[in-house]
């Protein structure tokens, strides 16, 4: 099948940094967003997403300022997400250059959200983003607030319904792995992606390329995310695409 | 058909804007493949008449496409410079250049005869049975049905970035500058004279993309490779 499996590194951006934690926490700086983002465009990203993990709302215009930076020099897809809450975030983020915008909290409280935002600037840049964490064995439920607050929603039923909302993609991040280093929750990830029709990203847990494999090969990915093994310079985003595709996985080279 | 175009004109281009969501990335690809060209994403249809070349982009539903197009006048500003100008049409700006879309079960602007297909749910599977998924989100092989000066520089089966789930099925194979399989061949691009447009995005489309951008910029409006080549039969 001609159609690429998606590279997608992920910049946590706060204060206009990026950042990275392990589990949400211990964050450690990882450089200008700007530069990063342009590294990463040329070593072949499919696309990039951002997301602002600012704390505070009054600092959330910066992100706004760097993807208005990025947009201009980077000519790839662009995904930002964190702290959307209603329809003309979505809108603000649109303008100053993200192609696609995720919302995660916002969508749980308020699923109408998704509806709305789908209906105006259609389902193709609409991500949902869901952050889940395994209860028990081949169950896995939905949090909010960065991990913090379980909303007792099961993950593959709440996938399915923002899919019917309107969402164009999902991400899908295990809570469990994220930071961890141990590969993707590959049968959260298969059992959500074989359950939707649109497009699923992989991520959290990423520590090698053979989880990259994995996340498509085994997870059914149609694209697989990744921070710390790009901004630590493990790996290159070129590397990663080159082992996939030696790995009989469709890639764009 | 060739036709002549003003030199006055050769400096601007008109992105059309109806209001349906992000213009800016387009308007700045073009920026950037030419700096000194001045871009101008415009709801007037004046502007639009004015402009040396059109670009004619599109998001979301179009439905809502026709509607915001209409709400705005630029109807006929569109048909014009459909038939006097250099016209990119991106995305749904290249399926509402068709007769109907099954989208809404609504009429596009019928410069082009065909219709507007949503990917069917039975056939969406790969040769070894995976699920494909809708929309078609990615980087997908553009294989060039013709030779157009748009191509120029642009390997054949160059990736570019796609996302929709309907897609352009032209009543006649002459207008198909290329195709894409999802699994099936389906068209990715179309030309005719002084009109080419393109189910991917080009401004998303890193270097090929850029490449097409430029070589719009540069276009004359004329479907011929060469200078020296003025007719149609040299294609």
């Amino acid at each position: 099948m001609p159609l690429a499996k998606r590279i997608i590194p992920c910049l946590d951006v706060t204060a206009g940094r990026v950042v990275k934690g392990t589990n949400f926490v211990d964050l450690r700086d990882a450089g200008d967003p700007i530069e990063i983002a342009r590294r990463y465009d040329e070593q072949g990203a499919d696309e990039l997403t951002f997301l602002d993990i600012t704390a505070s709302s009054d600092a959330r215009d910066i992100i706004l300022h760097v993807i208005e930076a990025v947009a201009a020099q980077v000519f790839i897809p662009l995904t930002v997400g964190g702290g959307v809450r209603q329809v003309d975030d979505v809108r603000r983020l649109l303008n100053a250059g993200a192609d696609k915008v995720s919302m995660n909290t916002a969508a749980v409280q308020n699923p109408q959200l998704v509806a709305d935002a789908s209906a105006r600037y259609g389902n193709q840049c609409i991500v949902v983003a869901i952050d889940a964490k395994q209860t028990s064995p081949g169950k896995w439920e939905v949090f909010t607030h960065g991990g913090r607050k379980n909303t007792g929603l099961d993950a593959i039923e709440w996938a399915k319904k923002v899919e019917s909302l309107g969402a164009g993609e999902i991400l899908l991040t295990s809570m469990d792995r994220d930071g961890t280093k141990s590969g993707f929750d590959l049968l959260l990830t298969r059992a959500v992606s074989d359950a939707v029709d649109v497009p699923v990203i992989a991520s959290g847990g990423v520590g090698n390329l053979d989880h990259l494999v994995a996340g498509v090969k085994e997870g059914h990915a149609d694209a697989v995310l990744a921070a710390s093994i790009f901004h630590f310079g493990e790996y290159t985003v070129r590397q990663a695409k080159e082992y996939m595709a030696k790995h009989a996985i469709e890639m764009r080279l | 058909m060739p036709r002549p175009y003003q030199f006055i004109y050769m400096t601007d281009i008109a992105v059309i804007d109806y209001g349906m969501g992000n213009l800016r990335s387009v308007s700045k690809a073009l920026e950037h493949v030419a700096p000194a060209v001045r871009v101008v994403v415009t709801s007037d249809p004046h502007e639009v008449i004015k402009a040396g070349r059109v670009v004619f982009p599109g998001q979301g539903a179009m439905p809502d496409c026709m509607r915001e197009m209409d709400a705005r006048g630029l109807r006929q500003a569109v048909l014009e410079a459909a038939q006097t100008k250099p016209f990119l049409g991106i995305c749904i700006g290249m399926q509402m250049l068709f007769e109907h879309s099954e989208e809404g079960d609504v009429a596009g602007l019928g410069l082009f005869p065909g219709r507007v297909l949503r990917f069917p749910h039975a056939a969406m599977v790969d040769d070894k049975g995976n699920k494909l998924k809708v929309p078609h989100m990615g980087w997908n092989e553009v294989h060039q049905a013709m030779a157009h000066p748009l191509w120029a520089g642009i390997g054949d089966g160059a990736r570019f970035y796609f996302v929709h789930s309907y897609y352009c099925e032209p009543a006649t194979p002459d207008l198909v500058a290329a195709f894409t399989h999802y699994p099936f061949p389906f068209t990715s691009a179309v030309a005719r004279d002084n009109i080419f447009a393109v189910q991917f995005h080009p401004e998303k489309s890193a270097a090929a993309g850029l490449a097409l951008l430029g070589n719009f910029v540069l276009w004359d409006g004329s479907v011929s490779t060469t200078e020296s080549c003025a007719s149609s039969s040299c294609m």
